[in-house]
C-alpha cells in the first residue's frame, strides 16, 4: 500500500515533468547547438526511377546560417548555404541560386535551418508544427501552410534525440520522397 | 551717320542676319562625341561605335530605396509593368521569376539546336548512357528538384548545360522575389533604353519616363497598400520610397544640363563684368554698345564657321566663346581709348599695324588647333580664329564709321600714367623674374612625371555624386562594365556567327585554363545556320533511338519506357526549322543578341565581352595569352579602358606637338615682322616666363595638368603677344603714350574677366582653360611691362 502510494505520488510528480517537455523545450535544446559535423546517407524514392537513388557524404553546420553539405558518393558535389545564397558545385560547374527566387529550395532550407537553430518563429512562418514522442526520441512534423510551398512539399518529418537530429524525411507533393539519416561526428 | 556709314552698317547687319539664320539651323550637342577621334583606327572605331550605340551606353540602373522589402518589390514589379511595353525602354528587368519564363521556354524548346553538347556521339549507346547517368546523378543531388520534372523530356540534360552557360553566378542578389542590392536595402532594376547612348534627348526622355512611372507607381501603391502591411505603415513606406538612376545616359544628360547652365551662367557673368569695365572706361552707353559690336559679330561668326565646317557645334565650344568675349572686346577698347577725338585715320596709321600683328599671332596660336584629331580642339581653334578675325575686322572697318562725331570720351591717360610710374620701378624686377621663372622651370622638369593627368576621366563632366551612385549600383547589379571585348567581323550575319563560334571554341579553352572567367556570345542563343544544321544532323531518328535507349539504360534505374516525351522532342527537333533572329522575339535573349551582333556599313560585327577570372581584378587578366590564343583568327581584342586612355594620351601628345608648332609659328611670324632677334626676344621672353610661372603655380596648387591646360599655355602666348607687342613697339616712347598703356590695361582686364569666369566652371575642360589663361594674361601684361625698353627721361 505504501509502495503503491509512493508509486502514485511519483507518477503524479512525473506527469508535469513529461508534460513540460514540449515544442518550446525542443527548440531550446536545438538552439543550444552552435554547430557540428555529421555523416549522412540520403535515399531518394523517385517514381520515375525503378530503384531508389542513394547518396552519402558529410554535412556541417555553423550557427546561425551556414550549412555545408558535401556529397561524396556517387558523385562529389558540394552544397553550400550561406545566408540566402545556395551554391552548388559539381566538378567544374558552379551554380549559385538566390533562394528568395526558389520557393521549393527555400522551403527545404527553412525547415532544415529552422530545426538546426531551434528557430520556432522561422519554422512557424511556413509550416504547422506537430511534435510527438519523448525527449530521447522525438518526431517533429512540418506541414506547409503556404500554398506555394505545399505545391511542392507535402510534409517534412524530422526525428531526433535530445538536441540531435537523426533523420529528415522530405515528402514531395508528387509522392516522391527523400529520406536522410544523420549521424553526428562532432559537436560544438 | 554718313551714307558710307549707313551702307557699311547695312552690310554688317545683313551678314549678321545670315549668320543668325545659320546658327538657328545648327545642331548643338553636349555628348561624348566631343572627345571621340575624327579619324579612328580599327580599335578606336569599335570604341566609338560602343560609346555611340553600344549596349553598355544604353544601360540604366535603377534602385528603389525606402519602405520594406515587400514594398520595394511591389514597386519594382509595378514599375516594370508600367514601363515594359513603353517606347522608351527596350527591356526592363527586375529579376522577377516570371519575367524569365519566356527565356527559359525558348532555351528548352530549341535545346537540341542550341546545346553545344549535341554531337553524333551524344546519341550513340555509350553517349546516351553517360549523359543519362549524369542526369540521374543530378536528380539525386540537391539540384534534383529543379530537373526532375524535365527528365522524361530532357534525359540528356541539355537545358541544364545551357543554363550553366548563362553564368548564373553573376546574378544580383534577391529580396522578396526581385533583384536587390547586396545589403538587400534597395530593389534593383536594369533597363536598356531604345535610344542610342549618343542620343542625349532619347536618354533624357527615357529617364523622365522612368521617373514619371515611378511617381505614378508609388502613388498607386500608396493608395492601395500591400496585403499584410497595415495601411498607415504601407502609405508611409511608399511615401518614403525613392528612386536612384545611374548609367551612361544619366551622365550624358547631366553633362548636357551642366554645360547648358554653365554656358549661360559664364556668358552672363563675363558679359556683366566686361560691361562694367567698359562703363568705367567709357562712361557712355553709345560707346559700350558699339564696343560690344565686334564681340557679338565675332561670337556669331565663330559659331557659323564651326557649324558650316563640322555640322555639329559642341556645347563646350560655345562655352569657350564666353571667354573669348573678353579677348574680342580688346580691339574696340584699343580703338576707343587710343584714338584721340575719334581720329580714325591717325589711329590706323599709329596703332593698327601693331594690332594687326597681334591678331596674326593670336591666329597662329589658334590656327594650329585646326590640325588636331581631337574634334573638340579643332572646333575651339576654328571658333577662336574666326571670332577674333571678325572682331578685328569689324573694329577696323565698321566701328570707326559708326562712332558719332561728337561722342564725349573719357580721358584714361591718368590711369596709364599711374601704371607707368609703377613700371619705371618694375624694370628692376627683370632679373628676379628670370630667376623665378628658372625656379619654375626647374620644378617642372624635376616633377615632370607627376605633372600630367593621363586618364580621359580628367575631361569628364560627371560629378562625384553621380560617379559614386554609378559605382554602387554597378557593383550591386553585377552589371558588366564590358571593358574587355573581342570583336570579329565578317561579310554577312551567318559568316559572322560562324566566326564567333570559332572564337568561342578558343575562348572555351581559355575558360578551362582559367585565363578568363567567361564570355558572352550571341551564338549561344542564335547559333550559325551551319552549326544548327550540324546539330540537327546529329539527332537520331525515333526508330534509332528506340533501339539504342534500352541498351543505354540496361543497368539504369530509369526505364526506357518513361522516355517517350524524349523521343517525341528529338523527332520534333529533327524537323524543326532553322532558328533566325525572329525566333527570339519576346525574350530578353533577343536583346542580348541584338547588342552583340551588329550590322555594319560593310558586313557584320560580333562582340564577345570577356569576363576576368572570378575574384580577380582586371589587372590579373592575361591579355597576352588571350591575344596569342586569338592570333590568326582575325578576332580583335580590345580593352576599352586602356583604349580610351591611349586615345587621350594620343590627344595629349598631339596637343604638345601642336602647342610647340603654334609657338614656332608665332616666333616665326614675329621674326618676319620685327626683323630683329632682339625685338623678338623682348616680345617672346615675358610670355614664356608667364607660361612657366602659371604652369608651376598650377602644379604647386595640386592641379594635375590635362589637355586643356596645355592649350591654355598656347593661348597665353597667343593672347599675351598683343600686350608684349605694344610694349615692345612703344618701347622708349612708352612715357608719352599713357592712353595706349591705359587701353592695354583695360583690354587685359576684360580678357582676365572672360577667362577668369571660365576658371569657376564645373566643366573640367572649361575650368582648366580659364585657370591657365586668366592669370596667364595678367602675368603676360605685367612681365611685358617689366621687359619693355627702358623709358627715356622726359624731355
Amino acid at each position: 500500500m505504501k509502495r503503491l502510494l509512493v508509486g502514485l505520488l511519483l507518477s503524479v510528480l512525473a506527469i508535469p515533468v513529461l508534460a513540460a517537455w514540449d515544442l518550446a523545450q525542443l527548440m531550446d535544446d536545438l538552439a543550444r547547438t552552435r554547430g557540428g559535423k555529421a555523416r549522412f546517407v540520403e535515399t531518394k524514392y523517385i517514381a520515375l526511377l525503378d530503384r531508389p537513388v542513394v547518396s552519402s557524404g558529410e554535412m556541417s553546420f555553423t550557427s546561425p546560417d551556414r550549412l555545408e553539405k558535401r556529397t561524396l558518393t556517387p558523385r562529389p558535389e558540394t552544397l553550400l548555404l550561406d545566408r540566402d545564397r545556395l551554391t552548388i558545385e559539381r566538378g567544374r560547374q558552379k551554380l549559385s541560386i538566390d533562394l528568395t527566387n526558389q520557393p521549393e529550395a527555400l522551403a527545404f532550407v527553412d525547415s532544415i535551418r529552422g530545426a538546426l537553430t531551434g528557430n520556432r518563429q522561422a519554422l512557424e512562418k511556413n509550416y504547422a508544427l506537430h511534435l510527438a514522442g519523448s525527449r530521447d526520441n522525438w518526431k517533429l512534423t512540418l506541414l506547409p501552410s503556404e500554398q506555394a510551398i505545399a505545391a511542392i512539399v507535402q510534409r517534412i518529418t524530422i526525428t531526433g534525440q535530445r538536441n540531435r537530429i537523426r533523420g529528415i524525411e522530405y515528402l514531395q507533393a508528387d509522392g516522391d520522397r527523400a529520406v536522410m539519416t544523420i549521424e553526428a561526428l562532432s559537436e560544438q | 551717320m554718313t551714307a558710307a556709314a549707313r551702307r557699311t552698317f547695312l552690310l554688317w547687319l545683313l551678314a549678321m542676319l545670315a549668320g543668325a539664320a545659320i546658327v538657328w539651323n545648327s545642331r548643338f550637342s553636349a555628348d561624348m562625341s566631343f572627345f571621340l577621334p575624327a579619324h579612328p583606327s580599327a580599335e578606336q572605331q569599335v570604341l566609338v561605335d560602343q560609346l555611340r550605340e553600344g549596349s553598355v551606353t544604353r544601360l540604366l540602373m535603377l534602385a528603389i530605396s525606402g519602405g520594406d522589402a515587400q514594398q520595394r518589390a511591389a514597386l519594382s514589379r509595378e514599375l516594370r509593368a508600367r514601363l515594359a511595353d513603353g517606347p522608351e525602354l527596350a527591356t526592363l528587368r527586375n529579376g522577377d521569376q516570371h519575367s524569365l519564363d519566356a527565356d527559359r521556354e525558348y532555351l528548352f524548346r530549341h535545346r537540341y539546336l542550341l546545346s553545344p553538347a549535341v554531337t553524333p556521339e551524344r546519341f550513340t549507346v555509350d553517349g546516351l548512357r553517360s549523359a543519362i547517368a549524369e542526369s540521374i546523378d543530378v536528380l539525386a543531388s540537391p539540384a534534383g528538384l529543379l530537373v526532375k520534372r524535365l527528365l522524361p523530356q530532357d534525359p540528356t540534360g541539355e537545358l541544364l548545360g545551357l543554363l550553366a552557360g548563362l553564368d548564373a553566378g553573376a546574378q544580383p542578389n534577391s529580396r522578396a522575389g526581385v533583384w536587390a542590392s547586396r545589403d538587400g536595402e534597395r530593389a534593383l532594376l536594369l533597363a536598356q533604353t531604345t535610344a542610342l547612348g549618343s542620343d542625349t534627348d532619347g536618354q533624357a526622355a527615357a529617364i523622365d519616363a522612368i521617373r514619371e512611372a515611378f511617381a505614378a507607381a508609388r502613388a498607386a501603391a500608396g493608395v492601395s497598400g500591400v496585403s499584410g502591411v497595415s495601411g498607415a505603415n504601407a502609405v508611409t513606406g511608399f511615401a518614403d520610397a525613392s528612386l536612384q538612376i545611374a548609367g551612361p545616359g544619366v551622365f550624358a544628360v547631366h553633362a548636357r544640363t551642366t554645360i547648358k547652365t554653365e554656358v549661360a551662367r559664364l556668358s552672363m557673368i563675363s558679359t556683366l563684368g566686361i560691361v562694367a569695365v567698359l562703363f568705367f572706361a567709357y562712361r557712355s552707353l553709345t560707346l559700350i554698345s558699339l564696343g560690344l559690336l565686334p564681340v557679338v559679330s565675332g561670337a556669331l561668326a565663330g559659331v557659323v564657321a564651326v557649324s558650316l565646317a563640322f555640322g555639329t557645334v559642341f556645347g563646350i565650344t560655345v562655352g569657350f566663346g564666353s571667354a573669348l568675349i573678353g579677348e574680342a572686346v580688346d580691339y574696340s577698347i584699343y580703338y576707343f581709348v587710343q584714338s584721340e577725338r575719334g581720329d580714325a585715320a591717325a589711329w590706323r596709321s599709329r596703332f593698327w599695324p601693331t594690332i594687326r600683328l597681334g591678331v596674326m599671332t593670336s591666329i597662329c596660336g589658334f590656327g594650329v588647333l585646326l590640325g588636331s584629331g581631337f574634334p573638340g580642339l579643332a572646333q575651339l581653334g576654328l571658333y577662336s580664329l574666326t571670332g577674333l578675325l571678325t572682331a578685328a575686322a569689324v573694329t577696323r572697318f565698321v566701328l570707326p564709321q559708326l562712332v558719332p562725331a561728337n561722342t564725349p570720351q573719357r580721358e584714361l591717360g591718368g590711369l596709364g600714367e599711374a601704371f607707368l610710374r609703377l613700371t619705371g620701378r618694375l624694370e628692376r624686377l627683370r632679373w628676379p623674374l628670370v630667376l623665378l621663372a628658372s625656379a619654375a622651370a626647374t620644378l617642372l622638369v624635376v616633377d615632370r612625371d607627376e605633372l600630367w593627368n593621363r586618364e580621359l576621366s580628367a575631361l569628364s563632366t560627371a560629378t562625384a555624386e553621380d560617379l559614386a551612385t554609378d559605382a554602387a549600383l554597378r557593383a550591386d547589379a553585377g552589371a558588366p562594365d564590358a571593358r574587355l571585348l573581342i570583336v570579329v567581323t565578317a561579310a554577312d550575319r551567318e559568316l559572322a556567327l560562324q566566326a564567333a563560334e570559332r572564337a568561342g571554341a578558343q575562348l572555351d579553352g581559355l575558360v578551362t585554363a582559367g585565363v578568363i572567367g567567361g564570355y558572352d556570345t550571341p551564338a549561344r542563343f542564335l547559333p550559325s545556320e551551319a552549326t544548327q544544321e550540324a546539330r540537327r544532323a546529329s539527332l537520331p531518328t525515333a526508330a534509332e533511338l528506340r533501339q539504342s535507349l534500352p541498351l543505354a539504360l540496361a543497368d539504369s534505374p530509369l526505364a526506357a519506357s518513361k522516355l517517350e516525351p524524349f523521343l517525341r522532342d528529338v523527332e520534333a527537333a529533327r524537323t524543326a526549322p532553322t532558328l533566325g533572329p525572329e525566333a527570339l522575339r519576346g525574350t530578353s535573349l533577343a536583346l542580348a543578341v541584338d547588342t552583340l551582333l551588329l550590322p555594319r556599313p560593310a558586313g557584320w560585327s560580333v562582340l564577345l565581352p570577356v569576363r576576368p577570372p572570378p575574384g580577380e581584378g582586371l589587372r590579373t587578366l592575361d591579355a597576352d595569352t588571350l591575344r596569342s590564343a586569338l592570333a590568326g583568327s582575325g578576332a580583335l581584342f580590345i580593352d576599352m579602358k586602356s583604349e580610351l586612355d591611349a586615345l587621350y594620351a594620343h590627344y595629349l601628345n598631339e596637343a604638345k606637338l601642336l602647342a610647340l608648332a603654334g609657338l614656332a609659328a608665332i616666333v616665326g611670324l614675329l621674326a618676319v615682322a620685327l626683323r630683329s632677334p632682339g625685338r623678338v626676344l623682348t616680345v617672346v621672353a615675358p610670355l614664356l616666363l608667364a607660361v612657366l610661372v602659371v604652369t608651376a603655380s598650377l602644379h604647386l596648387a595640386g592641379q594635375r595638368l590635362q589637355l586643356l591646360h596645355l592649350i591654355g599655355m598656347l593661348l597665353i602666348v597667343a593672347i599675351g603677344s598683343n600686350y608684349a607687342l605694344f610694349f615692345e613697339r612703344l618701347g622708349s616712347q612708352l612715357q608719352h603714350e599713357p592712353r595706349a598703356v591705359a587701353s592695354l590695361l583695360v583690354a587685359c582686364l576684360t580678357t582676365a574677366i572672360g577667362f577668369g569666369t571660365l576658371a569657376t566652371s564645373q566643366v573640367p575642360v572649361l575650368q582648366a582653360l580659364g585657370i591657365t589663361v586668366g592669370p596667364g594674361a595678367v602675368l603676360a601684361l605685367f612681365f611685358s611691362a617689366c621687359f619693355a625698353a627702358s623709358p627715356s627721361p622726359r624731355p
